[in-house]
């Protein structure tokens, strides 16, 4: 695989960008700035950086709870998205969603949810549209390894099978469904065992190696894109940071997570930059400054930005009537 | 004018619109071959074979996946192949149909529908008999439309067809058989505006679906003993036309509403909420509901019977209600 300099390059801005989102998110929270609860998707950012890498405009996805990656990787305005992290009235959302439940349906973006496995009927539906509008575009449904227990899984898998749709399904198996390890709750050794049962594939990967996910991933959104149906793709990774922020984390042993750190997107890819000789020091620092100045940008203009006028909570349940005062 | 049944007056709203908007199309279980359960796709049958699904029994997905296409440009048609079975993938519905624009501060246009048989019919027990449009109008986010005539089962659906936010069409299983008059010109019914079924004098009682039926009968009978009841047909549930019904009570002063859903916390109590907020000076004796008993609907046909009201149960309100 020979990549030019600025697709990988891409890869690192990608990731680092939502890593200073996520870092950002976590103080803000902690400062109690940002009202309600957060999910991070810190040490998964491969996953949405090198899926995404194949993906149009065109392309829908649906995202979970842990969502600001894959907003972000599909395009999504961070200062829209920190907006709403704050329930601002220029947020994503009007302040009327929230984290969990950003969507940007003008990028393709069918809502994160805050339904786990919620995504998934929606992902079918993008896909049935897709074939019958006789188009090539794909549909990726991120989801996480607790969400493979519900029952709106094991259908989408099955109805997605029968009608060849162009949909990927990527687990994001960060081992945790909040306090639950996936040994503990899952039937299966790998997620992506439960592909046998759909008749279609399921490939493993490391979720924490952007270029195999992005690898991965082409596979896939080829084979849908030509008619060929849904891959159950399995991405493996870790969740470093608690459940949601301020999750006192008793299920688990620090050193456990230190470990698994050492094995963490960025600076793996890093390396791997620096062996090919593809950055420099220089660049590297300004990737992150830029990052950081993107970021920083984004929280003031969350911070001018004004709340919601009370009375607008009673707007947008519809689109051709007020739907509350009957 | 000619007349068609129930189940041909949404097929023809289906057809006729189908011909419009390529990007209609409509699945569930049982509907491809057969035409739905109670034959109303049949007009469709062949003509639009690749826009009319057979589906795994998967009702969350059934649901969810209308949200998936209709944000993707299509509109989907789903069916719910019993109300009862809503219940099975009502979290695709409730959590994620109806809370979608919302949650999003708008985004999207939601245009899909949801629709299938309710009701009670020969002894179909528990689990194939339940009316429960009120739970979509008690949860906020979707249009409900609950027709009663042929008539009124092809202009709202047509609407429906047409509309850019999510409805639920609820069809009384027992009515898809009856036959009423339908021009043959198009036309389409506005949501929220109720229809007078019977003009009268001395009560108004409030009603949709099968009810009207009910409704109509029990007022041949009182209009016998002298008494003019006017019958209002809500048509639709989300929005309900709060002004029609308020200018009936205004006139007759009398008010009794009737559902076969449950009485304890139906949609009838809403509306009685309502009028007394709004009209209680009007009002010459205590609003009366009349609905399912507070139990399932059972299986031996007596004891459906005595579960589920009809037009005895209007009778016996409106003498209540007008002190005879
Ligand atoms: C249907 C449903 N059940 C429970 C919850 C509460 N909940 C939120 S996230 C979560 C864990 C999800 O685990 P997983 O799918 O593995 O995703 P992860 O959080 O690990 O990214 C739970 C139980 C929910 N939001 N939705």
């Amino acid at each position: 695989m020979q990549h030019d300099k600025e697709f990988l390059i891409g890869f690192y801005r990608t990731m680092v960008r939502i890593r200073n989102f996520e870092l950002k998110a976590e103080e803000l929270f902690l400062q109690a700035k940002l009202p309600g609860f957060i999910h991070l998707y810190i040490g998964e950012e491969a996953i949405a950086t090198g899926a995404m890498a194949n993906l149009r405009k065109d392309d829908y996805i649906t995202s979970t709870h842990r969502g600001h990656g894959h907003m972000i990787a599909k395009g999504a305005d961070v200062k829209k998205m920190m907006a709403e992290l704050y329930g601002k009235e220029t947020g994503y959302c009007k302040g009327k969603g929230g984290s969990m439940h950003i969507a940007d349906v003008s990028i393709g973006v069918l809502g994160a949810n805050g339904e786990v496995a919620g995504g998934l009927p929606i992902a079918v539906g993008a896909g049935m549209a897709i074939k019958m509008q006789k188009k090539d575009s794909v549909v990726i449904s991120f989801f996480g390894d607790g969400a493979s227990n519900r029952g709106a899984f094991h259908e989408a898998l099955n109805w997605a099978s029968v009608y060849r749709l162009p949909v990927i399904f990527l687990n994001e198996n960060n081992q945790f469904a909040s306090t639950e390890r996936v040994t503990e709750t899952t039937s299966v050794q790998n997620i992506a065992d439960r592909a046998v049962g759909y008749n279609i594939p399921g490939v493993i990967v490391d979720g924490n190696d952007v270029m195999a996910v992005y690898e991965v991933v082409k596979e896939a959104v080829d084979r849908a894109r030509s008619g060929g149906g849904p891959t159950l793709i399995e991405a493996k990774t870790y969740r470093i940071k608690g459940h949601f922020v301020g999750d006192p984390v008793l299920y688990r042993n620090e050193s456990e997570v230190n470990e698994k750190w050492q094995f963490e997107p960025i600076s793996r890819f890093e390396s791997t930059l620096f062996e090919m000789g593809i950055i420099t020091d220089a660049e590297k620092e300004s990737i992150w400054k830029q990052a950081e100045q993107e970021i920083k940008n984004a929280v003031n203009f969350a911070e001018k930005s004004k709340y919601p006028e009370p009375e607008s909570a009673l707007q947008d349940l519809f689109e051709s009537d007020t739907g509350y005062d009957y | 004018m000619r007349e068609i049944t129930f189940s041909e007056a949404l097929g023809e709203a289906m057809l006729e619109e189908m011909q419009r908007d390529p990007t209609i199309f409509t699945y569930g279980e049982d509907i491809a071959k057969q035409g739905g359960i109670f034959g109303a796709y049949k007009p469709i049958l062949g003509k639009y074979q690749d826009r009319i699904l057979d589906t795994p029994i998967s009702e969350e997905v059934i649901f969810g996946s209308a949200l998936g296409a209709s944000l993707a440009g299509m509109r989907p048609v789903a069916e719910f192949h019993f109300a009862d079975f809503l219940f099975t993938g009502m979290t695709a519905v409730a959590n994620q149909i109806m809370k979608f624009k919302y949650m999003t501060g708008g985004q999207g246009k939601i245009h899909l529908i949801l629709r299938g048989p309710d009701g009670i019919s020969k002894s179909a027990a528990a689990q194939h008999s339940e009316s429960i449009e009120t739970l979509f109008m008690h949860i906020p986010g979707i249009k409900i439309i609950v027709p009663s005539t042929p008539y009124d089962m092809k202009g709202l659906f047509k609407t429906a067809l047409k509309a850019d936010d999510p409805v639920i069409c609820f069809e009384h299983k027992m009515l898809y058989a009856k036959k009423g008059p339908v021009p043959e010109e198009e036309y389409y019914i506005p949501f929220g505006k109720a229809d007078i079924k019977k003009e009268g004098k001395d009560v108004t009682v409030v009603t949709t679906s099968r009810m009207v039926h009910e409704s109509l009968k029990a007022s041949e009978q009182l209009v016998k003993e002298g008494i003019d009841v006017e019958v209002v047909d809500l048509r639709t549930l989300i929005p309900w036309d709060k002004e029609l019904v308020l200018e009936s009570v205004k006139k007759t002063h009398r008010l009794v509403i009737i559902h076969e859903t449950w009485r304890r916390g139906g949609w009838g109590a809403e509306i009685a909420a309502t009028v007394q907020e709004e009209a209680f000076d009007y009002l010459d004796g205590p609003i009366m509901r009349v609905g399912a008993k507070n139990v399932h609907i059972p299986f031996s046909p007596p004891l459906q019977d005595f579960v589920v009201p009809d037009y005895n149960s209007v009778i016996n309100e409106v003498r209540k209600v007008l002190n005879v």
